[in-house]
């Protein structure tokens, strides 16, 4: 059990940046908790005050019960922690760095190999090889294996999927699947929304404030905007042309397509002859379930 | 302890794979014993000198009265026995000895001849060499003066004898030094590195999350350092005893526990260093100039700390490598115990104190 209760962050003179600003959330036992948001919103400020790392300015933490300003002894013992960038000793081979991680916690790889066996047995293959030679893939795995070596009873992962292929990314979110049903609480974040989805619960961050926290549907199902996929060619000049109507809310880039919200008098048939006027004659419109970067986009705009 | 195992075990795999650092660490050593072959030599001032004269005459008091006026020298008086005068150059209070024979005028005045040895302390060969030349000159200029006076031919005969160092050797000087800048250097960079290296790639933030004692790693952390620094050490004694025949004439265990307290010390300083800079360009920038810099000027290395000005002789108390180069002076070259080298080795174990006192306070249990 996380409770997280009024947490302030500022650096700089004068606390001119404010990292977090009154971040309050629970996360229960054997949960997914994911913190979702852009690089530069808190996120990792956020972690390291809940690893014991940094000090808050004001507010609490409490991890299983304990403080993590009072007891950040024993919050190091319970915690695995994963840094946002790779933190192993990469001139040390994958097996060193994991038996050097499980003696720093007064632990041995055997102990408990049941728990690391699934991730770890796709590198053990490599297991004499240098770290700093590994792939982005098979480098998280080896910090994720480290930082579980010790059966910590809460996982913190800073952005573990940043920079990790994709497959490697789906893999990466089934391990922690697993995981939680062995009833490891887990606190998660990243800058990919479409991660969202394997979490049980969710908070959006911006600018070191969360803008909402609920389950991923919760959060989809609060949507209150009329949500249409515009698909079409030259697409930065079709970018500027719904821009320019009055009856567009917002209109972003998703990959091919274009995201807009409407207002509700707005029918697609007089969008498309609005466009067709403006010689976009190969538009394609079509209402869409909104994702959770819809949801972000509607809750930052 | 098995924690400390571990980490001592990982910090000497982290320095067995880097190549480039690891033949650095055992090369410079050889390297700088051979570039300082070649030392520069200084003016020397402040000669200390004695003059011993069982039978004080007209001449004998002239001469040592030309000498107690003399710039170069600070004239320390007379002794009244041999032994004395050998005791005060034991200790290093005296650079220069003018001893007199048994009735020196009358055997001037009747024989045309007599004798006046100078005993110069050269475990600083410099130094030595160069207080006995000026005493020479004094002691010829006064035979002129005299037989332009009295129109007698006679001859003082001047004997050099260059104690404790009776081959002028200049190695016998730059070695203590090159030990004292080579340990410093290795430790202090190396040390302060390698913990600056942990912060700057992220490990840091891991060990910190761990449970491991910050006290445990930085002990941990000084162990490889520690035995490469007396692995430098013995390459240092062995090259000097057997290349450049330099004598150990102390005791080789006293000489080995001054060097450990000495690795200690610089450790320590690393440690410090690591405490106050985040990036390891800034580690070797900090460690070089304010260990290296002070060890070549202000150590008594190159420049003789005698011939200071007041302003940096005191600055010079501060700096640890003048301590250890007078320490391995005294138990190396000049072969003496513990009874004359306890002032520099209390002085050692004292900055030594400081510096982990001074790092216990800084080092941090968290990031910020």
């Amino acid at each position: 059990m996380i409770e997280v209760k009024d947490l302030h962050k500022s650096y700089g003179r004068q606390g001119k940046v404010n990292a977090l600003n009154s971040i309050s959330f629970t996360v229960d036992d054997g949960e997914i908790f994911g913190v979702i948001g852009p690089d530069g919103a808190g996120k990792s400020s956020l972690f390291r005050i809940l690893a014991s790392l940094i000090l808050p300015d004001s507010g609490s933490a409490i991890m299983n019960g304990h403080d993590v300003v009072k007891d950040y002894r024993k919050i190091r013992q319970i915690i695995g922690y994963m840094p946002g960038r790779f933190s192993l000793y990469q001139d040390l081979s994958v097996e060193e760095n994991l038996v050097f991680f499980a003696t720093l916690f007064n632990t041995t790889v055997e102990e408990n190999y049941h728990l690391i066996k699934d991730i770890y047995q796709q590198i053990e293959p490599f297991k004499k090889r240098r770290a700093g030679a590994l792939s982005g893939g098979m480098k998280q795995k080896l910090a994720l294996s480290c930082a579980l070596i010790h059966k910590p009873e809460i996982l913190i992962l800073d952005e573990p999927t940043t920079g990790v292929d994709p497959v490697s990314r789906k893999e990466f979110w089934d391990m922690l699947g697993r995981l939680k049903e062995q009833g490891i609480t887990i606190l998660v974040s990243t800058a990919y929304m479409d991660e969202a989805s394997r979490c049980d619960r969710i908070a959006l961050i911006r600018e070191g404030e969360f803008i909402g926290s609920d389950t991923p549907q919760g959060i989809i199902d609060d949507y209150p905007e009329i949500l249409w996929a515009v698909e079409g060619t030259g697409m930065s000049a079709l970018l500027g042309e719904l821009r320019a109507h009055d009856k567009v809310k917002s209109s972003f880039a998703f990959g091919d397509k274009i995201h807009i919200t409407v207002e509700k008098s707005l029918q697609t048939e007089e969008l498309k002859r609005y466009l067709a006027n403006k010689k976009f004659n190969d538009v394609r419109i079509a209402p869409i379930a909104p994702t959770v970067e819809d949801c972000f986009m509607a809750l930052t705009s | 302890m098995k924690q400390f195992i571990a980490f001592v075990k990982k910090e000497f795999r982290h320095i067995i794979r880097d190549n480039r650092t690891l033949l650095i660490i055992l090369g410079m050593p050889v390297v700088e014993i051979l570039l300082f072959g070649f030392a520069v030599n200084m003016e020397v001032q402040n000669i200390r000198v004695a003059v011993y004269d069982p039978t004080p005459d007209a001449f004998t008091t002239g001469i040592a009265e030309r000498i107690r006026q003399n710039s170069y020298f600070n004239y320390r008086g007379s002794v009244q026995t041999m032994d004395e005068m050998e005791e005060s150059m034991r200790k290093g209070e005296l650079d220069l000895a003018v001893v007199f024979q048994q009735n020196f005028q009358e055997e001037l005045v009747h024989s045309g001849e007599a004798d006046v040895q100078l005993l110069s302390n050269s475990s600083d060969p410099n130094r030595g060499s160069i207080a006995a030349t000026y005493a020479t000159a004094i002691i010829a200029g006064f035979q002129r003066e005299q037989t332009d006076l009295i129109q007698i031919p006679f001859q003082i005969q001047t004997e050099n004898r260059m104690i404790y160092n009776p081959l002028m050797k200049s190695s016998y000087m730059f070695v203590p030094g090159i030990m004292g800048l080579v340990l410093m250097i290795i430790c202090t960079i190396m040390t302060s590195v390698s913990i600056v290296r942990e912060k700057e790639r992220g490990t840091m933030e891991v060990l910190l999350a761990s449970p491991l004692k910050q006290g445990t790693m930085i002990f941990a952390k000084t162990i490889p350092y520690m035995v490469i620094s007396f692995i430098d050490f013995v390459i240092i004694l062995l090259l000097s005893y057997f290349v450049l025949d330099v004598p150990v004439n102390g005791s080789l265990l006293l000489l080995f526990f001054v060097a450990i307290l000495y690795i200690t010390l610089t450790l320590s300083y690393g440690l410090t260093v690591s405490t106050l800079v985040d990036k390891q360009v800034n580690a070797v920038i900090f460690s070089a100039i304010t260990a290296m810099i002070p060890v070549l000027m202000l150590s008594g290395m190159i420049f003789p700390v005698d011939n200071m000005p007041g302003a940096l002789q005191a600055l010079s108390a501060i700096v640890p490598a003048r301590w250890f180069i007078e320490a391995v002076r005294k138990v190396m070259i000049q072969g003496l115990g513990v009874t004359i080298a306890w002032k520099e080795m209390l002085v050692l174990t004292g900055m030594t104190l400081f510096l982990l006192g001074v790092t216990i306070m800084k080092t941090k249990k968290r990031l910020e």
